[in-house]
């Protein structure tokens, strides 16, 4: 049974009709079509061999056979927990926008369910067209969510975050051409084989780094982000932290990497210059938001730093031949994408139930939340301190195996990394000292009920989730070590 | 005896059109929806005929000035789809309107005719003819409604820039007939090929036709009616301007340039290039300035204009099966679009302004998903059926190392994409303005459907044309 298919397909054609039968039952349907993803995904999950760095579940059909497209998708150790994380993230978003949601909900839904088929046919696609497809279609549902259902800035935020990210993405749509053109083949495993030269290299380095970099983001092509963040609705906002920034660092590890090892070593220094401005300066602005949103879209952006930064910080190490802090570097950066999955949801999630409460998103609108809203205060607490990377939960792995691995290189880049400890606690508990403690600041807040049972098994769900990875890492590290030893040595091998 | 069975969808339309234009004189004004039917019987039985021709062997006749082949008889039938959508759409617009004469129809079926000509057509003659048979009908629907001053300035400026450039064409096919002896394009392809011609007078008849052509598409520096043109006629016509003549102008070039003068490919590539780039260029970031949405799809027919030659500049089968394939799902997402406008320009009230659109989602959903869908294509936006028909055209610039000009497209596509989301946008993020309702007649409801999910399913299953359009150039 095609039962990869099935898992991008299921949510795609359950969303058309969703969409098609109207308001009346959208949110049941829509649940039901997400626990089932999230089933088909689980089946993956178990059914993956982690002793092997082969594409597993693999299905190829001849889709355009007289320009060789083929439908060929397959999962390794890189696309298997963010397949599963895409699926879990989209059972919340539906809880979160239960009651919430009362203009055309079953459009909202329904955008909601095919954008999560999409992501994951980004995750397994194995021919560059069809990635190509996946990546640019997820476009469509978040531009019409931020567009829709967005802030009063909407329409300038999704235009933004569309063309941004398209013009990005069709760089890397020529590129794809011209490898194409080289090997013969759209086959992105063909693609990882093929000997380009230096100047080659450096060209589709520039077009991969331009549809990846944007879309992770990265400092300096990170504005369309906050925009799109703070204007889009609470479900979209975190989908977009929790999987869509996800598809830029998957797509360094699946393209970049692989396909232009030497480029990406010669610019390897360039990239982690530009993610340690990311980590520590865009931590700063952080610290300066007055809109609980952009704080955190801005701490996205600081924390994806990390994952460039884990990725890139591998060529410096094989320049010393160590294989380890290699593979250190690269689990680190996943690790930090599945981590950051399910704080970042968490945390735009959490500014949803007192948004939908207040109706703003202004630190100074709050204050002594803690004092009405016990139950919830003590979920965004939780949340906070791991985004700050409390050890014991899982924003602390990602970030300590990275900064360990920056070590390995070099003493000042691991430094300015870990300045993220601190500038993380600084920006994060002083936004929730602001909003949950001291006195109770106003009537609005006084008048707060706690959170309902739907957002308390909510939150309570992803706090189980950041938990467990905190506490058993391995959980996840064991699925991907076979893929990263295997990334580690392909990369090891200069290609001319 | 020549062999006539190959023209018989041609003699099947020429015959019948003239049967509707004898009736229409005799049928009443108020009982104008017989002689749509009998137009729309027309097409359908001459499509039935034309499809019964795909996949025959590539046959000649008439003395080596007509022939069918796979490329022929597949876009015919196209041109003959999308004229019955054509029809189909037009119908209520026009009705409502004093153009709803038989002659309306009549005009359009000879157009039509002209068009299937200049896509058999294998010898320099034919092609004239069938284009002039086209132009002098276009002409004259531009003009129909009489009352209307923007309509005739319109019908004035197209007939005197169309005659120039048909000269522009005749004088370029002249000066080839001089270097090289014969109308007949496979007799001029050996000849060139042979290289005893005069190849100097050959390539400058060349450039001329090349003239020609552009003026023809649209492709710039000559694009400057193409605004005006779709602007000042009615909307009803620039649909059948916009839609169908792309394909026969397609095939026009091929039998020209590749069937005739594939010899000289390096001097009509680079021609054919700086049209391109321009094309796009310029096309895109005007039509971001317009808020008149006919001038604004002028301009946008402009780019694409440039993305079509982008295959043809391949100079390769694959390139040509490429630009082939951009021409048929140009035609049919445009037809859409247009479609969606004549719906819209109901009970007096004309659909001409970008803010006509606004908040459409919230007043006929089919509508505004048509549309969307059909603005989603044309910016090239995967899945539908435009991304694929950049995609092929980009792989046969690249495949001919010409990266500059796939480099300047993509970046222009995106340039582009700002002003097809901004459709969306007033259509689905803003409030509506405009208080007419917006209802289509069921049928026209139906083909619009059809028409947007054809534009959505292709999209996912672009193989089928594919294959039509590679085994054309096989």
């Amino acid at each position: 049974m095609p039962i990869l298919s099935l898992t991008i397909w299921l949510p795609i054609l359950a969303g058309l009709v969703i969409i098609a039968l109207g308001n009346a039952i959208s949110r049941q349907a829509a649940l039901g079509v997400a626990v089932l993803t999230f089933l088909l995904s689980l089946g993956l999950w178990f059914g993956f061999d982690p002793g092997t760095a082969e594409m597993q579940f693999r299905e190829s059909v001849a889709w355009l056979p007289s320009f060789d497209v083929n439908y060929a998708l397959g999962v390794d150790g890189f696309s298997m927990p963010l397949i599963v994380l895409t699926a879990l993230i989209n059972i919340f978003v539906v809880i979160s926008a239960w009651d919430v949601i009362k203009d055309r909900t079953a459009l909202y839904l329904g955008s909601f369910q095919i954008m999560t088929g999409l992501m994951i046919g980004v995750f397994s696609a194995l021919d560059a067209i069809l990635f190509y497809i996946f990546f640019e279609a997820t476009l469509i549902p978040m531009f019409l969510i931020i567009g829709i259902w967005g802030g009063p800035n909407r329409v300038y935020a999704t235009i933004k975050f569309f063309l941004y990210t398209f013009l990005g993405s069709v760089f890397m749509l020529v590129a794809l051409i011209y490898l194409y053109r080289v090997g013969g083949s759209f086959s992105i495993l063909g693609m990882h084989f093929l000997e380009l030269g230096e100047k080659q290299q450096f060209w589709i380095f520039l077009a991969f780094f331009a549809a990846f970099a944007v879309k992770i983001p990265m400092w300096p092509v990170h504005t369309w982000l906050p925009d799109a963040h703070v204007e889009a609705p609470t479900a979209g906002s975190a989908v977009l932290a929790a999987i869509m920034l996800k598809m830029g660092g998957y797509g360094f590890l699946r393209f970049s990497l692989p396909i232009v090892p030497d480029a990406s070593g010669q610019l390897g220094i360039f990239m982690i210059v530009i993610s340690l401005i990311a980590v520590v300066y865009i931590g700063f602005v952080a610290l300066a938001q007055h809109d609980m949103k952009k704080l955190i879209a801005y701490s996205s952006i600081s924390h994806m730093g990390f994952v460039t930064l884990g990725t890139f910080i591998a060529f410096m190490l094989i320049g010393k031949g160590d294989a380890d802090g290699v593979a250190l570097g690269l689990e680190g950066a996943m690790m930090q994408m599945i981590s950051h999955g399910f704080i970042s949801a968490a945390m735009f999630l959490c500014v949803g139930v007192i948004y939908d409460r207040m109706h703003t998103r202004e630190i100074s609108a709050y204050g002594g939340v803690m004092n009405v809203m016990p139950k919830f205060g003590a979920f965004m607490v939780f949340f906070a301190m791991a985004n700050a990377g409390l050890p014991g939960t899982s924003g602390f792995v990602g970030e300590f195996m990275v900064i360990l691995a920056s070590f390995k290189a070099n003493f000042w880049i691991a430094f300015l990394a870990a300045m993220t400890l601190i500038l993380g606690a600084a920006y994060t508990l002083w936004m929730v000292k602001r909003v949950l403690f001291g006195e109770v600041a106003n009537d609005n807040v006084a008048a707060l009920t706690d959170v309902t049972p739907r957002e308390f098994w909510m939150l309570g769900g992803l706090a189980f989730f950041v938990l467990l990875l905190g506490l058993w890492p391995d959980l996840v590290a064991n699925v991907m070590h076979a893929s990263v030893e295997n990334l580690v040595q392909h990369i090891s091998i200069p290609k001319y | 005896m020549d062999n006539l069975a190959i023209a018989t969808p041609e003699i099947f339309m020429l015959v019948a059109t003239c049967g509707v234009l004898v009736a229409s004189l005799f049928v009443q004004e108020d009982n104008r929806t017989t002689i749509y039917w009998a137009a729309q019987a027309t097409l359908v039985v001459t499509l039935l005929l034309s499809f019964g021709q795909v996949g025959d062997e590539a046959t000649t006749g008439f003395k080596g000035a007509y022939g069918i082949d796979g490329m022929s008889t597949v876009l015919k039938s196209w041109i003959l789809i999308v004229a019955i959508g054509g029809f189909l759409y037009s119908r209520d617009y026009i009705n409502e309107r004093d153009i709803a004469r038989g002659e309306y129809y009549v005009l359009g079926l000879f157009g039509v005719t002209g068009m299937m000509i200049m896509v058999s057509a294998i010898n320099m003659l034919t092609i004239y003819l069938g284009l002039e048979l086209l132009a002098l009908s276009l002409y004259a629907m531009v003009a129909l409604s009489r009352n209307n001053s923007d309509a005739s300035e319109a019908a004035m400026k197209y007939f005197v820039l169309g005659a120039l450039a048909s000269g522009m064409l005749l004088y370029g096919m002249s000066m080839i007939y001089g270097a090289t002896g014969s109308l007949s394009l496979s007799t001029i392809h050996e000849i060139l090929e042979g290289k005893s011609a005069n190849s100097i007078g050959a390539r400058f008849g060349l450039t001329f036709v090349i003239v020609g052509i552009a003026f023809k598409l649209g492709a710039v520096p000559f694009h400057m009616w193409v605004p005006d043109i779709y602007d000042g006629a009615p909307t009803s016509v620039a649909l059948f301007i916009g839609t169908a003549p792309k394909i026969a102008a397609f095939a026009m070039i091929i039998r020209l340039l590749v069937d005739g003068m594939e010899t000289l490919s390096v001097d009509w590539q680079r021609m054919l290039a700086i049209l391109a780039a321009l094309s796009m260029i310029v096309g895109n970031l005007l039509a971001i300035a317009q808020t008149n949405i006919k001038r604004m799809l002028a301009y946008s027919t402009i780019s694409h204009v440039g993305f079509l030659l982008l295959g043809i500049i391949a100079a390769n089968p694959e390139g040509y099966s490429a630009s082939m394939f951009y021409a048929i799902t140009y035609a049919f997402t445009t037809l859409a679009v247009f479609g969606v406008l004549l719906a819209l320009s109901r009970g007096g009230y004309e659909a001409v302004n970008l803010i006509d659109l606004s908040g459409l989602a919230k007043r006929n959903v089919l509508l505004a998903g048509v549309m969307m869908v059909s603005m989603i294509s044309l910016a090239g936006v995967p899945p539908m059926v435009g991304f694929y028909a950049k995609l092929v055209v980009l792989k046969a610039a690249v495949g001919s190392d010409f990266l500059w000009l796939a480099i300047v497209g993509v970046a222009m596509s995106v340039v582009g994409a700002f002003y097809y989301l901004r459709i969306i946008k007033l259509m689905f993020f803003d409030e509506p303005v405009v208080p007419v309702s917006a209802v289509a007649a069921p049928d026209v409801s139906a083909g619009l459907a059809i028409n947007g999910a054809a534009v959505v399913l292709l999209g996912v299953f672009p193989g089928m044309i594919m294959a039509a359009c590679v085994a054309a150039f096989a």
